[in-house]
Formats: structure tokens, C-alpha cells, sequence
């Protein structure tokens, strides 16, 4: 007997004779012989709850957690704080153990929650509506390309070279699939170069792709690139985070037609970069043509406020081969834990986290330059990270980080070979004055 | 006590806290000096202001208004509504697994990737295949990576001509989407009078343009595709390749394997088979394999080990590229783990043998009282039909799903597969007791009995929830997708 | 049972063609409101652009339903209802009254191969009754 598998060896038999087969074999008698299993499957066998918990904790043991190492590492996944409420209302089996609310009718705490969601990511976006989220920042941004492409009736895509990398990347694996070109737009002082980025506009561009707070921490001239992306009769489509957004002039002052990113900073833990979830918001006009779920209120035979999944004609189980996208699920419980997130840090706690995020930011990167080894590669304005260089190779800083109980900054080489020894450093709320000092002293002193 | 929950926005009070953060322990600078005043907000998002306390009563409340599975069955077919297990989410809550960066100096986050190294080695053991993807976040995600990796194939062998992908009339939805979204027209095959694929018409549309054919097995009538090893051989004899949905694995755990099968691509769903919650719709994992001819197609990266040190590997030149950010839903993954490893090989046969036999348990119980347009054992699930129901006395399918929630039951699937009139789609998971399973037998019996003796009731039902039928006309016609405040 | 309007042409996907010359008013059949339910969207073409007999057209949604609606002819599109953009429940309540879109013919012969009201009308009547059985 399994502790997760209710009947007894005579309550099987019982049930065998009622279905009016001798044995278990008989049920599977239509698997043609040649395919039925004889032997047992090579996977270690089933541990006791205690063996598995001591196995599960000592492997667990094995990595360097951000409950005991001080994280300055960004680049799209934050160590920001998390309420203790968080973990405990989005932890209630209710919320975990319930499906895709299909059956509004005992799915209205699901419903509501998505509802709650989409106002915020809409008042935080200053857009109309919001979908009830998508998988991650990237694959949000993928499908934005995709769906300003089939309401543009264009196949051009040109993104910023300051997106950040991976969404890049993803974009790019999609894109084909659609018949999308995907061209990047060149930087300069960590911002989008204008002049390069006008001549890579077109009659045939979907859509323009900026990021702002960007890769870089930058924040973009959203108001120039959104002028630009217009005059190309292209959609702006704008990657953000919605933390920064609390203190920033939303997409959609600028003309945004779809905002969308990554809302792992709003509640949800750091997991190994997922399940975090993809927000993505648009305007009126775009209502019809967005990915993904969407709630809507109505009203019950009594006349009732109640909510439910509406605008269902645009997705995969009722479109089929006709759908634009093809995703049928959201990150719910991601976003149940970003609801509970937004209501307890609120109006105010939202913006007075972001701007210790900002002011910390701002602060570390003061100490490191002001120590002489790192020099800045950008003096816009920035978000939470900031991008410096100096003599040393990232990879030996955040060696010597490491050992003092630090996670170091980025190395962002890799993906922009011109931005050699280039080290992109987060500095959340969650970073202490001690931390911080600990952080630029070690950084600071020259290799041994 | 169960009550309507007004949204969290109208319980907003100026200046109120729901939040404690630290004073700043660095030299003060004012926000303005940071932020120019053409970037920084110039109205505050309109975010509740709300005591904790205000918002732990709001959310438990609005929790209260769900039906989950801890709750009672949840017979949803093609969902696998199993029991997730506790011990699964305090492991997915330890810190070293949820606190950590993934962008972490892979060295230091050794015992994360051991975890998805072995359990890829599992899934790959389990299913029969030679690698596993643990990237795509869902089932739709693995749909949409798999067929990239076929399409990826054929270009590799410079095959262009193949434009089309096959899929059976019983398919979930995803499916042709998925087909679609990767730039595949799709060709539908219809199923025979066992419920099968019928291989006659499938042999017509096989030619030269096919790059593959998608199939879920058990189907979504719950039953097992006999001719699966002929369906194989004509596949690939046409040069295209075989896909397994894998969202009625639940039936087949440790008794059969897709890869001996036949099939050169699948998916699974960790939140169905492998019991990682569902969420009220999410996250998911949903884990690729394939056959050894396909791996270097792959996304990346690929977790590799060399002596003892896990790596992740992005020297693939064939590769599909990157499907999502990092490597995959993480916290989903350490909970399908953590299941396997409780399983294990007995354990996992034992997961199958009693899903299939609570599924012929309950087909058996019901074939009287519903019509059963498919009577032959079935494998985890069964499809039953409400059109007798509907004929004598105009009580539809939709009413019985509504009349059982008022029997404390969450409905079955309803009008899927599309190829069965007024649908009933019940998959009762092998967690359920036979004690459970009588009481959902009892409560379907009862509806047949009222829908013929008392059809009036239905037009009401549910009447014992929160809210009762929606106006979803409305709701499409009019649409209202956020709170705003009432007009004065 | 269905109505059908005598005096329009239609083709056997439930579009009705009211053709003048070389302009042609579009909609859908009484049978077609029917079979999708409540309307809830209509998802209007482009006016100037241009289509070919049995490209699709357009988009009606339904709750739980989209439904393509078929050019009956070859044209451009030279006007929209857009009184459907507001109120899409017309087409529920006055089928026939209710054009989705008016287009400039660029072969007006090609109107012979629609169907006649009543050769419509038999399509109806076969159609339920392969329902009722």
C-alpha cells in the first residue's frame, strides 16, 4: 500500500469483478503484447517521507541560496523582499489545488484574483486591458511580436539590441515559424542609438521592441522611440517591470500599443529563473487580438457581480488551427502571488520599495566608481542595475565576491561582445548599507 | 461561512499599510535627483491601500470561493486532477531551491542541476526516449518546441515539401494551434467506430508534404490506439514523424512506453501525470523527448555533465535555439521530482493500474444510465454521452455538469471530444477511493434519475454556490476587464 | 425552421449576397445567427481591401464560437456596418437586415454560381432535418 493510493488488495478485487474482468493484466489487453512493459522502469525506489525529505534537503544544501549569500546578480530575475503573507494565502490549497476556472460558478476566488490582477497591471501600465498572464517575460514578448504581426499585416520586427538578451533570443526562435524578420537596433551609452534604430524602420515593420528600465538598467527616451515607431505605422511594444513602473511614467504616456515583461519582482521567489509569469497589456484597440486568458465581469441569474473567462473565441480550444497563439494556461498561481504582493505593499510600499532599489542602486555604483578601479558605461538614468568595467575579468570579481558570502554582478560579454569585461550589477531593497560596503570594498581592492 | 467578496479595491483607505520595509541605512538622496522629471510618474498607480490583515481575510475569503481537489474529486478529463502532495511543496519552498539565481556560477548551484539531470533521466526512462527537455512551461509550450524540432529535421535533411502535419479528430485544441503557430497546415483524420484512428484514411492523407502526425494515447475517449505499431510503420514509411501528447500518460506509467511505441517526439505534463499542482490554471511544466536521432535539435541550453560536474551546455549548433528564459519552470520541476522519487518504478505501475481501473470502475457503474458511444475498456478515462438525457427530456449536458457541483462534485469535462455529442468526459485519478468513487457514481446516477423525472431542477442548478449561472453573453458583449470606480 | 429571404442569392456556407450591378451587400443567414447563438463581436474587413470568391472575410464571434464568414464573390470592400461594431446582436435579431460589408464586384457573372432563395431554402430544410433526427 502507497499512502497516495487508496485501495486495499481485496477492494481492487471487488472492483475488478464489478467491471467483470479476472484480473489488472485484462485492462490493459488492447496495448498490443509486444508493447507492455516486463520489466520494472530504472528509477531509484520510492522513499519513506523522512529519507526523501533528508535527500531533498542535503541536495538542496548544495547551492548557494540567496537566504545566505547577498545577491547583486539581475539581469531579468530580482531578490527583492516577499511579505510573509505572500506565501501563506497563495499556499492555501484552494488556490493550489484548482483547475483552470472553466466552471465559474466555484472558481469565483480564481476569477477574482485574475480580475484584481488585471486592474493593477493596468494601472501600473497605464493600459486598457491585461491578459491573465503568460508564461515568462520572453515568451511574452514573442507573442507580442506575433500578434502585432497578424494585426499589422507585417512581417518586419525591430528590437533593441538593449532588450534584454534572452527574450532576444527567444524572439528569434519564434519568429521564423511566422515568416518574422528580426533586426536589432545598436546602442550608445547604454541607450538606444535613434539614428541607427530610424534607418532600420520600415513600411514593413510590425512592430517596434524596446525595454526600458533596459538589460542595462537604463531607462530608455520612451517618447522618442514611440514618435519613431508611429511615423514607421509600426506597433510600440514595450518590455518593463511593473516594480519600476510604481515610480516611472507609464508605457502608454508614451503610445504604447502592448506592454509586456517579466513579473517575477512582484511576489515570486527567485526559483531558479521559473515559474515567475509574462504580463502583458494592451490597449482597447488590441482587446480582441491579445494572447492568452482574459476575465471579464458580468452578472448571475440574480443579478449577482461575479467574473469570468470571457473573449474566449480567440483561443486555441475554440479557434483550434485558426489561433494565433497557441498557450492555454497562465501562470495563475504566479500571479495570485503578485495580487496578494500589489495589495500588501500597495499605493505607497510599491513606490518606497523601488526607490530603494533605486537609491541603493545608485548608491553602490557611487562606491564603486569612487574607489578608481571601475569605470561607468552609461551616465542615463537607471532602475535597479547599473553596468561598469574595470581591469579585472567578472568571472575573478565574483570569485572573490563569492568567498566573502556575496553573489556577484553579470558578465555580459558573452552576449555583447563589445562591451568587454562589462559587469551589470542589481541592488535591491533587500541589500543592507553593510552588504553594500562589503560588496564595493572587495570589488574594489585590486587582485591579488 | 461563504459570502461575496467585494473587490480589493473597495476596501481601500487612504493612508492605511499593508507592508513594513527597513528605514534607508544609506546616506539619503532625494528620488528626483535619480529620476528626471520627464521619466518619473506624475499620477500614482491606483493600488489599494490595505491593512494585512484587510488583505489575509480578503484573500482566504476569495480562496473559499474555489473548488479544489483537496476539497473532493475532480473527475476532469484529459486534466488528471490527481491529489499534490504536501511533502512536494515544502520541498519546492526550500531555499536552496527557490532562493537561488539563475545566472549563478553553475558551481555554485550544483545540486539544482543534478536535480534536473536525473529527473530528465527519469522522464527519459518513463517515456522511452533517448533526451529530455525540461524547458517548455506547459504542455502547449512542449507542443510548440516539439514540432520546432521536427520542422527542425526535416530542414536539416532538406526536406522542404513537407507542409502539413496529421491530427486525429479527437485532438485537444493545443493541438492543431500548436501546428499552426509553427507554420504547419493541418489534416485532420478521422477516429473509426472503435474510437481509433481509422488507418484507411489515414493512409490516404500520408504523402510526401506530411511532416509528421500528432497523437495522444490513450486518445481523449480514453482509449488505448490498438494500431499504433501499424499507424508507426506507415508514418515513417512516408518520411514523417510521430508526436505524443502526453496528456493521458496517466494511463500508461510503468505499462508502456512511447518511445517503443513508435513515436520520435512527446511531451509530458508534470501538473497532470506527475502530480505538481495545477493552480487554477497554471504553472505547468511540460517536458520534451526524443528519440536519439532528434536530440541535437534540442533547445538550449542542455544540462551536461563531465566526471562529476553538471554544465549547461550551449555548443549545439543544431538547436532549435532558446523556447523560454532559463532552463524551464524550476519549482515545478523539484515537485515532479520529488513525486518520482516517492513513486518509484512500483509505485509509478501502481499509479496507472489504479487509474485505469477507477476509470472502468465508474464506466462500468454509469453505462446504464448515460449512453456509451464507445463500449470497450477503456484506459484512464471515458467518454460518455448526454444525448439521451437530452432527447427525453431536453437537459442538457451543461445542465447535469451544473446540477453536480450541488452533489459537492467539480464536473466532469463537458463537450470535449467534439467528435461525441453532449459530451461527458470523466477521468476519476487514482488517488480517489472506491468510497469517493461511489459517492460520484451515486451523485451521476441521481442527476439521469432527475433529468428524467424532474428536469425543471436543472434550470436553476448550481444553487448551492456562491454565484449562480453566469451571463457570459454579456460578459463578451460588454466587456469589462478591470475595476474602475463608480461614477458619481 | 430557418427563414430565407427569396429575392438574395447565397452560397451554402450561410452567407447571403444582395447583388445590384456590380455591388454586393453581405451577410449572414438566419440559419447562421442560429447555429453561433448570441453574437458578441464582429470582427469587420478592411474597407478597400479585396477578396476572392470564398476567402474569408470576415470574423463573427459567438460566446463560445468564431465563425468565418466567406466572401460569396470576388471584390473590394467599399463600406462596412459599422453599426455591427457597437451592437453585433443585430445579426441575431435581423439577419437580413443586418450587411456586414458592401463590395465593388470585379466579375459580377461569377453571381450564377450562387444558389437561388429556394435552392437555399432546400439546403436549410435538409440541414434540419439531418438535425432533428
Amino acid at each position: 500500500m502507497h499512502r497516495y493510493l487508496p485501495h486495499t488488495p481485496s477492494q481492487r478485487e471487488e472492483m475488478l469483478q464489478a467491471v467483470g474482468v479476472p484480473d489488472i493484466d485484462a485492462l490493459f489487453a488492447d496495448i498490443p503484447q509486444s508493447l507492455r512493459l516486463k520489466q520494472d522502469l530504472k528509477i531509484p525506489a520510492a522513499l519513506s517521507e523522512l529519507e526523501l525529505a533528508r535527500e531533498m534537503t542535503a541536495l538542496a544544501e548544495e547551492n548557494a541560496s540567496a537566504d545566505k549569500y547577498a545577491c547583486f546578480l539581475g539581469a531579468g530575475i530580482y531578490d527583492h523582499f516577499i511579505p510573509t503573507a505572500v506565501n501563506h494565502l497563495a499556499g492555501r490549497s484552494e488556490f493550489l489545488t484548482s483547475y483552470t476556472p472553466y466552471q465559474p460558478e466555484v472558481s469565483q476566488g480564481t476569477l477574482q484574483t485574475i480580475f484584481e490582477y488585471q486592474t493593477m497591471v493596468c494601472e501600473l501600465t497605464g493600459m486598457d486591458v491585461s491578459n491573465a498572464s503568460m508564461y515568462d517575460g520572453a515568451t511574452a514578448m514573442a507573442e507580442a511580436a506575433f500578434m502585432a504581426a497578424a494585426s499589422a499585416k507585417r512581417k518586419g520586427i525591430v528590437v533593441a539590441r538593449t532588450v534584454n538578451p534572452q527574450y532576444r533570443q527567444v524572439l528569434k526562435t519564434y519568429a521564423p515559424y511566422q515568416q518574422l524578420t528580426v533586426e536589432e537596433a545598436l546602442f550608445g551609452n547604454g541607450q538606444t542609438d535613434m539614428a541607427d534604430l530610424e534607418k532600420k524602420l520600415s513600411s514593413d515593420t510590425a512592430a517596434l521592441i524596446v525595454q526600458s528600465p533596459n538589460f542595462f538598467g537604463c531607462l530608455e527616451d520612451l517618447e522618442a522611440l514611440g514618435q519613431a515607431a508611429k511615423k514607421a505605422g509600426a506597433l510600440f511594444v514595450v518590455v518593463t517591470d511593473l516594480l519600476a513602473l510604481s515610480l516611472l511614467e507609464p508605457p502608454s504616456a508614451f503610445g504604447a500599443d502592448v506592454v509586456v515583461g517579466e513579473g517575477q519582482p512582484m511576489g515570486n521567489s527567485m526559483n531558479f529563473g521559473g515559474p515567475g509569469f509574462g504580463f502583458f497589456a494592451v490597449t482597447k484597440q488590441y482587446m480582441r487580438k491579445i494572447p492568452g486568458r482574459v476575465v471579464g465581469q458580468t452578472v448571475d441569474r440574480k443579478g449577482n457581480r461575479a467574473w469570468v473567462l470571457t473573449l474566449q473565441a480567440r483561443e486555441q480550444h475554440i479557434r483550434r488551427e485558426k489561433a494565433t497563439s497557441n498557450i492555454c494556461s497562465n501562470h495563475n498561481l504566479n500571479i495570485v502571488m503578485a495580487t496578494i504582493y500589489m495589495s500588501l505593499m500597495g499605493k505607497e510600499g510599491l513606490r518606497e520599495a523601488a526607490a530603494a532599489c533605486m537609491k541603493k542602486a545608485a548608491y553602490t555604483k557611487k562606491l564603486l566608481l569612487d574607489g578608481g578601479k571601475f569605470e561607468s558605461l552609461s551616465d542615463a538614468p537607471f532602475f535597479r542595475e547599473f553596468l561598469v568595467k574595470c581591469s579585472e575579468d567578472p568571472a575573478s570579481l565574483n570569485a572573490r565576491l563569492f568567498d566573502k558570502g556575496i553573489i556577484g554582478g553579470y558578465d555580459v560579454s558573452e552576449d555583447y561582445p563589445e562591451l568587454e569585461k562589462g559587469w551589470l550589477v542589481a541592488v535591491t531593497e533587500k541589500r543592507t548599507a553593510e552588504e553594500i560596503a562589503a560588496f564595493a570594498e572587495t570589488a574594489g581592492r585590486d587582485e591579488k | 461561512m461563504i459570502r461575496h467578496v467585494d473587490p480589493i479595491f473597495e476596501k481601500s483607505v487612504p493612508g492605511r499599510k499593508g507592508y513594513s520595509l527597513p528605514p534607508l541605512d544609506i546616506p539619503e538622496e532625494k528620488i528626483e535627483s535619480l529620476l528626471p522629471e520627464k521619466f518619473a510618474r506624475k499620477t500614482k498607480a491606483e493600488l489599494p491601500e490595505v491593512s494585512e490583515v484587510d488583505v489575509v481575510r480578503h484573500f482566504t475569503r476569495l480562496s473559499q470561493l474555489n473548488f479544489g481537489v483537496d476539497e473532493g474529486l475532480y473527475p476532469l478529463g484529459s486534466c488528471t486532477m490527481k491529489y499534490n502532495p504536501k511533502i512536494n511543496e515544502d520541498m519546492a519552498r526550500l531555499p536552496g531551491f527557490s532562493q537561488i539565481h539563475p545566472l549563478q556560477n553553475p558551481d555554485t548551484v550544483q545540486g539544482a542541476l543534478a536535480l534536473m539531470h536525473e529527473l530528465s533521466a527519469m522522464l527519459a526512462e518513463i517515456t522511452g526516449m533517448s533526451a529530455v527537455t525540461l524547458q517548455p512551461a506547459a504542455g502547449a509550450h512542449g507542443e510548440l518546441t516539439g514540432i520546432m524540432i521536427i520542422k527542425a529535421y526535416h530542414e536539416s535533411r532538406g526536406d522542404s515539401k513537407r507542409t502539413k502535419m496529421i491530427v486525429p479528430d479527437t485532438a485537444h485544441g493545443t493541438n492543431p494551434a500548436s501546428c499552426s503557430v509553427a507554420g504547419y497546415d493541418m489534416v485532420e483524420v478521422k477516429s473509426n467506430s472503435r474510437g481509433n484512428v481509422d488507418i484507411p484514411a489515414l493512409k490516404e492523407h500520408l504523402s510526401d508534404e506530411i511532416a509528421g502526425i500528432m497523437l495522444t494515447n490513450p486518445n481523449t475517449l480514453g482509449l488505448f490506439e490498438e494500431d499504433i505499431l501499424e499507424m508507426a510503420r506507415l508514418v515513417h514509411e512516408a518520411g514523417g514523424l510521430l508526436y505524443y501528447d502526453g496528456a493521458n500518460a496517466n494511463a500508461i506509467l510503468g505499462k508502456a512506453r512511447p518511445g517503443d511505441m513508435g513515436f520520435d517526439v512527446i511531451h509530458l505534463n508534470l501538473h497532470k501525470s506527475f502530480s505538481t499542482p495545477h493552480g487554477g490554471g497554471g504553472p505547468g511544466s511540460g517536458p520534451v523527448g526524443v528519440c536519439e536521432n532528434l536530440a541535437e535539435f534540442l533547445p538550449v541550453p542542455v544540462i551536461g555533465k563531465k566526471g562529476d560536474r553538471f554544465f549547461f551546455d550551449y555548443d549545439r549548433p543544431k538547436s532549435i535555439g532558446r523556447v523560454r528564459s532559463f532552463y524551464g519552470n524550476f519549482g515545478v520541476l523539484v515537485r515532479a521530482y520529488t513525486y518520482i522519487r516517492t513513486m518509484g518504478p512500483d509505485g509509478l505501475r501502481a499509479v496507472s493500474e489504479g487509474a485505469v481501473l477507477n476509470a472502468n470502475y465508474a464506466q462500468t457503474a454509469l453505462k446504464k444510465d448515460f449512453a456509451l458511444p464507445f463500449d470497450r475498456i477503456c484506459k484512464h478515462e471515458f467518454v460518455l454521452s448526454g444525448k439521451k438525457q437530452k432527447a427525453e427530456s431536453g437537459v442538457t449536458t451543461l445542465d447535469m455538469a451544473k446540477r453536480l457541483i450541488d452533489y459537492g462534485f467539480h464536473p466532469p469535462t463537458i463537450y470535449f471530444p467534439q467528435i461525441v455529442e453532449e459530451a461527458i468526459m470523466v477521468e476519476p485519478p487514482e488517488t480517489e477511493s472506491r468510497e469517493e468513487l461511489d459517492a460520484f457514481i451515486g451523485a451521476m446516477k441521481s442527476v439521469a434519475r432527475e433529468a428524467r423525472e424532474n428536469p425543471e431542477i436543472f434550470k436553476d442548478a448550481p444553487c448551492s454556490t456562491i454565484v449562480s449561472r453566469l451571463d457570459e453573453t454579456l460578459a463578451a458583449r460588454k466587456p469589462v476587464l478591470r475595476w474602475s470606480p463608480e461614477e458619481e | 425552421m430557418a427563414k430565407v429571404q427569396k429575392d438574395l442569392k447565397y452560397t451554402e456556407n450561410h452567407e447571403w449576397a444582395k447583388i445590384e450591378g456590380k455591388t454586393m451587400k453581405v451577410g449572414v443567414t438566419d440559419y447562421a445567427q442560429h447555429a453561433m447563438g448570441d453574437i458578441v463581436y464582429v470582427e469587420l474587413p478592411d474597407t478597400g481591401a479585396d477578396f476572392r470568391a470564398g476567402e474569408d472575410l470576415c470574423v463573427i464571434e459567438s460566446v463560445k464560437g468564431a465563425n468565418d464568414v466567406y466572401s460569396p464573390l470576388s471584390g473590394k470592400v467599399t463600406e462596412v456596418n459599422s453599426e455591427l461594431e457597437d451592437s453585433p446582436e443585430l445579426i441575431n435579431s435581423d439577419p437580413y437586415g443586418s450587411w456586414i460589408a458592401e463590395m465593388e464586384l470585379s466579375d459580377p457573372s461569377e453571381g450564377d454560381k450562387l444558389l437561388d432563395g429556394e435552392a437555399y431554402e432546400k439546403l436549410c430544410e435538409k440541414l434540419e432535418a439531418e438535425e432533428g433526427e
